[in-house]
């Protein structure tokens, strides 16, 4: 039996041999790990838990995992979770993007997709009511995500009309691609859709290019799946509407307020590698991206009414005809102030670029500001970059992004990302490898979100990135071991999308949960049962981690030293990172979860959870 | 005598997130079904989204085009409303509407085309709801303009690209 908002189905992909077969998964695994970030993680630990440390991410084994949830389209503000082991922290990462690729995927009659192998020529994947079908991608391959969607959109509707030229219009699939950088495995690539979103953290974009996998496209003509108690779930999502519309500030400016405020108001932004987080540079705020840039001012994702997306467009000038988003904060402070830059329209731009380029626009963009740094303190040399990389010097990071995206020169070492560049460039420098290390703003490779955590004004804290089994990641961060399983962990696993779940009470989603799944799921079921079993088993393969990085217990459970230096400017200024509240949060953490004072969970937890089969593997952990 | 309602529509107020087809499908199929929604949003580039329904043409041409008489207009709202025992899924209307605006249900594979809800459209409900305006009845008399905006979504849509972005409007859209 499907429980209610489950399309019952998946589609198992394997790309060497060209095949595509259905499978489903029992009752009680969708009960125990929802969908997105939780049935990602057990579909990993099922194919190659292991083999964990053995297997490269890379590797043609490693599943690459598309998953919506049981809530995905049906819940405000549909996204989808993209998954596998992370290239970048050899751990799993739920990373979601907002995209009707979840709903037509849905429609069609699926709750996801796996692929396992490496096609030996470019293929995109093609779901419809149909099933699913590899077509050649020989003519997108090489193509930068602006032109891949242009072409997609047309080439795929134009099919589907041809399979069904009486039944009038299609509108337009759904799809998710990557850019040159995911092709030529930038670490820490993207997943992209919508010209300007994607799934940014955990690198999925590098290991969809090692697949020769150029995009995922979906058309389906189903109704979203039905749910167990439709009446409510009709009420419940008007009601959950009006707590989004009620969001007015969100609904006006969306996180593009930030670029100004994150640093004026509460020292959080990373400014020249996070060399400063405080600026009062009033160019950055909002009414100058509004007023000049800002062609849609409302634009929301599927079944969203948050709508903290706008359209920008810069129409004047060398970037004539860049398109994105608002930037978003995150892109407002990495593909701005971290470069030194305080111009909208250069960071329009720079934002921009990423979004062609396919590098994910937070973490690529920290791989450029860490490059800088080391410019400036004379490690890494003109000679070394092939120019003066200057704070500021928008032309020179754009060109440094390319270099990134095509691996030349000095790119190919920083397409690694941070921190496994740093390794590269102490090597090339006879250093320590703690001598680039400490300016590398990572937590267990992923690089950090644009969220600071010395002034502590801001909604990240000490142990938000330290603890967490996603590292660096801005949109999982760990609070207090209980909250976060109800917001990060759950929404992921939903899938939908933080800025919805923001406004509507917690109780009225999980009613909602409730009355879609049949599930006899409560805020506190989730807190105390499946949220840790999700985590808890995403902290097991995380330990396991390898084959080229390891993570070390307690030491690797860290902010990066530059968290620890005192805040040079501002209304902060003198303030750090407190270590003794880090140290004593983290085992308060660890003890919330049922995990041992160096953070291994205990075989009693792994009992508890239906987890005893991770028993085994566990073991050697401990001491 | 209450004059007959229109939607009046406003492409480019529109954010895209597509709850009137959510609420259309709610209202007509009893769950939120997108494909059978009879006003959809295209979407050829992003932020560049279009809603799509039936402009009430005042000569309506798909009811006149169809062969087994399943099409007829609403007395009061003026809406056209499908015979879904009549039709016979021929796509006459389909090819007779200047906008390709029916289609065949993915269900019944009926022509589907929107019935205005009898007078109180949902879509237009949750689109003024959220203070988007995109969609807005009004109590007009028929006029010669509707007709105009039925149009194929793709062109609307590569005109509205020139409206946001300018000269690149030209090229996002093949």
């Amino acid at each position: 039996m499907t429980p209610g908002g489950y399309a019952g189905k998946w589609l198992d992909v394997d790309l060497t041999k060209g095949s595509v077969e259905e499978f489903s998964f029992p009752y009680k695994t969708l009960e125990q790990f929802f969908g997105g970030r939780g049935i990602a993680t057990k579909i990993l630990w099922d194919r190659i838990g292991r083999k964990w440390s053995e297997l490269d991410a890379l590797d043609p084994e490693n599943p690459l995992i598309f998953a919506t949830g049981p809530m995905t389209g049906i819940y405000p503000g549909a996204r989808i979770c993209v998954s596998g082991k992370s290239p970048v922290s050899n751990g799993v990462v739920g990373s979601t993007a907002a995209t009707e690729l979840a709903v037509e995927i849905r429609t069609a009659g699926y709750d996801g997709v796996v692929f396992t192998g490496k096609s030996d020529k470019p293929v995109y994947f093609l779901v419809t009511d149909k099933g699913g079908e590899l077509r050649d991608a020989g003519h997108l391959w090489g193509l930068d995500c602006e032109k891949t969607l242009i072409k997609l959109n047309k080439e795929v509707t134009d099919e589907l009309r041809k399979r069904k030229p009486n039944i009038g219009l299609w509108k337009e699939p759904g799809t998710m691609y990557i850019g040159p950088a995911g092709e030529n495995m930038v670490r820490n690539a993207a997943v992209c859709t919508k010209m300007c979103h994607a799934a940014g953290y955990g690198g999925y974009g590098s290991l969809m290019g090692s697949k020769n996998l150029k995009a995922v496209v979906a058309k389906g003509r189903g109704s979203l799946p039905k749910v167990d108690a439709p009446e409510a779930s009709y009420l419940l999502w008007r009601k959950a509407h009006e707590g989004c519309i009620n969001n007015t500030m969100f609904r006006r400016w969306g996180t593009g307020h930030l670029a100004y405020g994150a640093g004026a108001d509460t020292s959080s932004e990373p400014i020249r590698n996070w060399q400063e987080e405080w600026h009062d540079q009033k160019q950055t705020g909002v009414p100058h991206y509004m007023d000049r840039f800002w062609v849609k001012v409302k634009w929301a994702d599927f079944n969203c009414t948050t709508n903290c997306m706008k359209v920008s467009c810069i129409k004047t000038g060398p970037w004539k005809g860049d398109i994105t988003d608002v930037p978003d904060y995150e892109l407002q402070a990495y593909c701005g102030t971290n470069f030194g830059i305080f111009d909208p329209e250069d960071n329009v731009h720079m934002a921009t670029l990423m979004d062609k380029l396919g590098h994910s626009g937070i973490n690529g963009p920290n791989t450029m500001g860490y490059a800088a740094e080391l410019y400036q303190r004379g490690i890494l040399t003109e000679e070394d970059i092939g120019f003066k990389l200057e704070w500021g010097d928008t032309k020179a990071f754009d060109k440094l992004a390319h270099m990134m995206a095509y691996r030349e020169g000095i790119g190919d070492v920083l397409a690694e990302g941070t921190y496994r560049a740093a390794l590269k460039i102490a090597e090339m420098k006879g250093l320590k490898p703690e001598e680039t290390l400490r300016y590398a703003i990572h937590v267990k490779g992923i690089e950090i979100g644009a969220h600071g955590t010395r002034s502590d004004k801001d909604y990240t804290h000490d142990i938000s990135y330290a603890a967490s089994v996603q590292g660096g990641d801005h949109t999982s961060n760990v609070t207090d071991g209980y909250s976060d399983m109800s917001d990060a962990v759950f929404q992921d696993s939903g899938v939908f999308c933080m800025f919805t779940a923001r406004g509507p009470s917690q109780k009225l989603i999980f009613d909602f949960a409730k009355a879609i799944t049949g599930f006899p799921i409560t805020i506190e079921s989730w807190r105390r049962e499946t949220g840790p079993r999700i985590v808890t088993l995403q902290k097991a393969l995380l330990l396991m981690g390898g084959p080229d990085v390891t993570w070390a217990p307690i030491k690797d459970d860290d902010n990066p030293p530059r968290f620890y230096e005192p805040l040079p400017s501002g209304p902060y200024k003198g303030q750090v990172t407190d270590r003794e509240r880090v140290d004593i949060r983290i085992q308060a953490y660890f003890e919330t979860l049922g995990w041992d004072e160096r953070g291994i969970p205990t075989k009693e937890t792994l009992d508890r959870l239906g987890l005893s089969d991770v028993e085994p593997l566990m073991k050697k952990y401990r001491r | 005598m209450v004059k007959p309602i229109w939607i009046a529509r406003d492409p480019s107020a529109c954010s895209g997130c597509r709850r009137c087809e959510l609420a259309c499908s709610m209202h007509h199929e009893d769950w939120m079904w997108p494909e059978a929604s009879r006003i959809r949003v295209f979407m050829p580039f992003p932020g560049v989204e279009v809603p799509h329904l039936c402009a009430q043409c005042m000569d309506y041409p798909c009811v006149n085009a169809c062969p087994v008489e399943a099409l007829s207009t609403d007395p009061d709202t003026k809406a056209v409303i499908v015979d879904r025992e009549k039709c016979i899924s021929c796509g006459a209307c389909i090819r007779a509407c200047p906008g390709t605006v029916p289609y065949l249900h993915p269900g019944d594979n009926k022509a589907t085309i929107c019935d205005l809800c009898g007078g109180k459209p949902k879509c237009v409900e949750v689109c003024t709801e959220a203070g988007y305006n995109c969609l807005t009845v009004v109590n007009e008399d028929p006029n010669i303009h509707r007709k105009l905006y039925s149009r194929n979504p793709v062109e609307v849509a590569k005109d509205l690209a020139v409206k946001f972005f300018g000269e690149k409007g030209e090229e996002v859209i093949e």
